[in-house]
């Protein structure tokens, strides 16, 4: 943690209530977000046990298997899950918008502008926590290598239809949730633990509940004292709590469930299930499942929409919309693949892919980075703190030339500052000069300030643009890291893996991982 | 995978050399321990898990005379009116056991094809086929014996042989706990590994990386215990042909058996767990003895609950606090997950304002702060040495955060 987060969450603790640690929304917020509040079964992790879902928070689709060993109804929970989530995922594959890009002329081998789609939008799902994330990226995995029965007559137990599809999309969204800064999978707990300081630790602000106690107490009550209620609150072990003695007041947002819970009334209800001889028997026990699965699931789903509520009060961070642009690219090129019959991701990348994705995540971490910092003083405050960013005020400015043929304007410019950058020669400054970047570099501590000399954003005339320069007064923010971080050194495509990564992939290898065999025990 | 740290003066082993087997509690330690706990309860078990997080945390005193006396942290946890937040669903336990069921079928025919596949240097079984000794004897101590003469058979057999719930015993703290791994399989080679068998799924060849952790650090605690106890088999002779003796044949890599994806078919996975051998080692020798920590209690302290017929404690809630405070604990929030009074330790922890409570890490760039009051103050600059670094950084953290609250400053 770094001192500043632990300062804010001190200051929360002293004040009762969580503290801003940001002062702009630093994700997208769809318009539109579709809610997903998963449970599964204990000790079975990829085990369904029931779900609510939808993009409307009073009436969400509650999913349940009234018995996760039982593959028919596992099966009828994925159909319904697919029939809830699919058309809200492939909704945004027909609004476009053209977009040019440099793509290489495969004749030529010039760069050449080429018009290619980009999604308008992209659909964004909600999870209450990181635990849903992973159960997403479980469920994408256990789905998207089964085969339908129109896919493959001949598959012992097909699935039904578009579970493989659904499962190639729950891929690409957990996939997408490992970028830094990506938000088409976003967790609320990270989500709300981004944004606010609570006076509690990052492993306790994991429970959604307490977290939002802490963020938003009741009225009349500390955010502490809420928090710990929610946490641990449970109704009296005693026979004036009915059938809820003994049971957390306030259930876990999953994907877990109470462990009390489950053995005082989920396993009687099942037992119930299975020992069911006549159809009404079956019938009523399982809307008796139903019934205790939706008591677990409802608390999660409206935790989930007052941090929806939250957020949006917050207004968006400056390059917030930039990187959703980049899960909108993520999104149509996905939905290219799935168009072109593409087979679905295989089960681990090859060395290349491995490579490329961590690469690529590296360099969104430092994009996203540089990007919070530019957008929230609070987050430049810490960067600030760290030395690796200084504000101050300019006191002088010398005009200075480049030597050579052609002299270049290099003025000098000093910034009287508190901070204590980690600078010394040669180190190179950026500072933001309206839409473009201007970077300078260290030139000497001088008694009244940081002198530095200016290397770029003034044009390439003799003389620098106008408002190029700074003048004495202004107050000016320099940092120590891009603004823009670009990639480290290309990888090599597919086709040219060394052999000592694997080899290039056989010659007509892009062909789907075979389908789990199924056993009679399998789980999703 | 149920152990216990036994107070009881265990019965000498058949055919053993029991002056070289365990540390044996003193008469004294035994009698003071029985009382902390209660002369009419029996020790609880203490089960690998718990030895790996109580090396987890080896500052805390508290933690372990409690659990080196064998007290039922979980019911004094409820008798003083902050119980543990964890349970166990019985939906797990049944998957559980189901899945251990099937994986140790057949006398442990897919175990071995499975310890084949995933060490290239050991052979498959022959025609001799696998030896599964009989484990089963009535008491801990018995156990032990029994584990102790099938280990010694199966050290010169030739042949494969596999130790289902075996009872081995670690000092820990001074005190002997005697553990139970899932099975432990020694080669023909007379090589032993252990093997741990878990329920969470391991797809594609991959498994949470947290749940792993847990696994290899039980697994190095039972290795730990094997290590010893095959030095006390092998006695000091140096090894003839090279073949193992002592703790080298313990191999450093445990097995992990899990289902694979997403079936109930168990898949095998190798775990080096040399680092968590190491640090076990190293934290559990770090222990405070407990003979000591019990002569720091004042007289009569004791946990014991006196419970009534229908189990509830009668002994009054203060009594028990102020035994609990008695010990000094060294709560951070990691304890939540491992310990039965975390909620006890952690809202004294908060109502001391220490802290630790927001985090273990915290304490590192906070110099000689240790409440969250002290640390307030002198960010505020109405407290705190100025040319202490700590203070001077809070100083500047606390002006730069209110500064970009109020709006005042540019991000760019
Ligand atoms: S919860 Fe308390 S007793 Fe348990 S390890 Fe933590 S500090 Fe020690």
């Amino acid at each position: 943690m770094s001192l500043m987060t632990t300062l804010a969450r001190m200051e929360a603790v002293a004040a009762g209530r969580a503290q801003p640690a940001a002062t702009v929304r630093h994700r997208h917020l769809s318009a539109r977000p579709m809610a997903l509040v998963p449970l599964t079964t204990a000790g079975e992790a990829g085990a369904p046990l029931g779900a609510l879902v939808g993009t409307d928070r009073d009436a969400p689709r509650l999913l349940v298997v009234p018995q996760p060993r039982d593959r028919d109804l596992r099966f009828a929970f994925l159909a319904g899950l697919a029939d809830a989530v699919l058309p809200y995922l492939e909704g945004y594959a027909d609004g476009v918008e053209t977009e040019e890009r440099k793509e290489t002329d495969p004749e030529t081998g010039k760069k050449v502008p080429v018009e290619v789609e980009l999604c308008a939008d992209a659909p964004q799902l909600l999870v209450p926590g990181a635990g849903g994330v992973e159960f997403v990226r479980l469920l994408g995995r256990s789905m998207r290598f089964r085969r339908t029965a129109e896919q493959d007559p001949q598959a012992p137990y097909p699935a039904p239809p578009h579970v493989p599809l659904l499962g190639r999309w729950l891929t690409h969204c957990a996939e997408r949730a490992r970028v830094p800064g990506s938000s088409m999978l976003l967790s609320m707990t990270d989500l709300l633990a981004r944004h606010w300081a609570t006076g509690q630790s990052g492993l306790e602000d994991q429970h959604l509940g307490a977290l939002l106690a802490w963020i938003d107490p009741p009225v009349g009550e500390s955010g502490a004292d809420a928090a710990l209620r929610v946490e641990l609150e449970r109704f009296p072990d005693a026979a004036s709590s009915g059938e809820q003695a003994g049971l957390l007041r306030h259930p876990p947002s999953g994907p877990a469930t109470d462990p009390v819970f489950d053995n005082r009334l989920l396993a009687p209800a099942m037992a119930r299930f299975d020992a069911a001889r006549s159809a009404v028997e079956r019938r009523d026990a399982e809307r008796r499942i139903r019934e205790l699965v939706a008591s677990q699931l409802e608390p999660a789903w409206q935790l989930l929409w007052r941090g929806v509520d939250l957020l949006r009060k917050l207004p968006e961070g400056g390059h917030v919309a930039d990187r959703w642009k980049r899960d909108r690219w993520s999104y149509t090129g996905h939905r290219d693949r799935v168009r072109a019959g593409e087979p679905p991701q295989p089960k681990r990348d090859d060395a290349v892919t491995a490579a490329q994705k961590l690469a690529s995540r590296e360099t969104a971490q430092a994009r996203l980075e540089a990007q919070e910092a530019l957008d929230d003083p609070l987050v430049m405050a810490a960067r600030r703190l760290a030395g690796e960013a200084f504000a101050g005020e300019v006191t002088e400015v010398v005009m200075a030339r480049s030597e050579g043929r052609r002299p270049m304007p290099r003025p000098l410019v000093t910034v009287r500052t508190d901070d204590r950058p980690h600078v010394n020669d040669g180190v190179r400054v950026f500072r933001v000069l309206g839409d473009k970047v201007q970077s300078a570099e260290f030139v000497a501590y001088e008694p009244d300030g940081i002198v530095l000399r200016l290397t770029g954003g003034m044009g390439q005339g003799k003389e620098p643009k106008p408002g190029s320069v700074p003048e004495e007064g202004d107050r000016l923010c320099w940092t120590l890291f891009e603004h823009a971080p670009r990639g480290g050194p290309a990888l090599p495509d597919p086709e040219a893996t060394p052999w000592t990564h694997g080899g290039p992939p056989p010659e007509g290898t892009l062909v789907a991982d075979a389908p789990d065999p199924p056993t009679d025990e399998d789980l999703l | 995978m149920n152990a216990s740290l036994d107070s009881r003066t265990p019965a000498p082993a058949p055919q053993a050399a029991p002056e070289a087997a365990l540390p044996r509690q003193t008469e004294a330690l035994r009698l003071r321990l029985a009382e902390l706990r209660g002369p009419e309860t029996a020790p609880y078990p203490l089960d690998a898990r718990a030895l790996a997080a109580l090396a987890a945390n080896p500052g805390c005193r508290r933690r372990a005379l409690l659990d080196g006396a064998g007290v039922d942290k979980a019911a004094l946890a409820r008798a003083i009116g902050s119980p543990a937040t964890f349970g166990q669903s019985q939906f797990a336990f049944v998957r559980g056991n189901a899945f251990e069921a099937r994986v140790g079928a057949d006398a442990g025919a897919e175990l071995v094809r499975l310890l084949v596949e995933t060490h290239r240097d050991v052979a498959a079984p022959g025609p001799e086929g696998v030896s599964v000794p009989d484990l089963t004897a009535t008491g801990q101590a018995a156990r032990a014996a029994r584990t102790r003469l099938a280990l010694t058979e199966a050290f010169t057999a030739d042949r494969w042989s596999l130790l289902f719930h075996p009872m081995v015993t670690l000092d820990v703290a001074g005190a002997p706990a005697h553990l139970e791994p899932d099975v432990v399989a020694v080669g023909p080679d007379g090589h032993c590994t252990v093997v741990e068998i878990k329920s969470f799924p391991v797809v594609d060849g991959s498994a949470d990386a947290a749940k792993v952790g847990a696994a290899a650090r039980q697994a190095a605690v039972y290795a730990l215990a094997l290590g010893r106890l095959a030095e006390r088999i092998d006695g000091p002779e140096p090894s003839h042909r090279g073949a193992p003796r002592g703790t080298d044949r313990i191999r450093p890599t445990a097995l992990l058996v899990c289902p694979r994806d997403f079936s109930n078919l168990p898949t095998g996975e190798p775990v080096d767990i040399r680092k968590q051998l190491a640090v076990t080692r190293r934290q559990l020798a770090r222990l405070t003895r407990i003979e000591e920590i019990a002569a720091s209690l004042p007289e009569g302290t004791t946990f014991d609950l006196r419970p009534a017929a229908d189990g509830t404690a009668t002994r009054p809630v203060d009594e028990l606090v102020h035994a609990v405070e008695s010990v000094g604990a060294s709560y951070s929030p990691e304890c939540l997950a491992a310990c039965e009074l975390a909620i006890h330790c952690r809202s004294r922890s908060r109502g001391s304002g220490a802290v630790e409570a927001l985090g273990r890490s915290v304490r590192g760039e906070l110099g000689g702060l240790t409440t969250v009051e002290s640390v307030l103050l002198a960010a505020a600059g109405t407290q705190g040495d100025e040319t202490d670094p700590a203070v001077s950084s809070l100083r500047r953290a606390a002006a730069l955060r209110a500064e970009a609250l109020a709006g005042e400053t540019p991000c760019h």
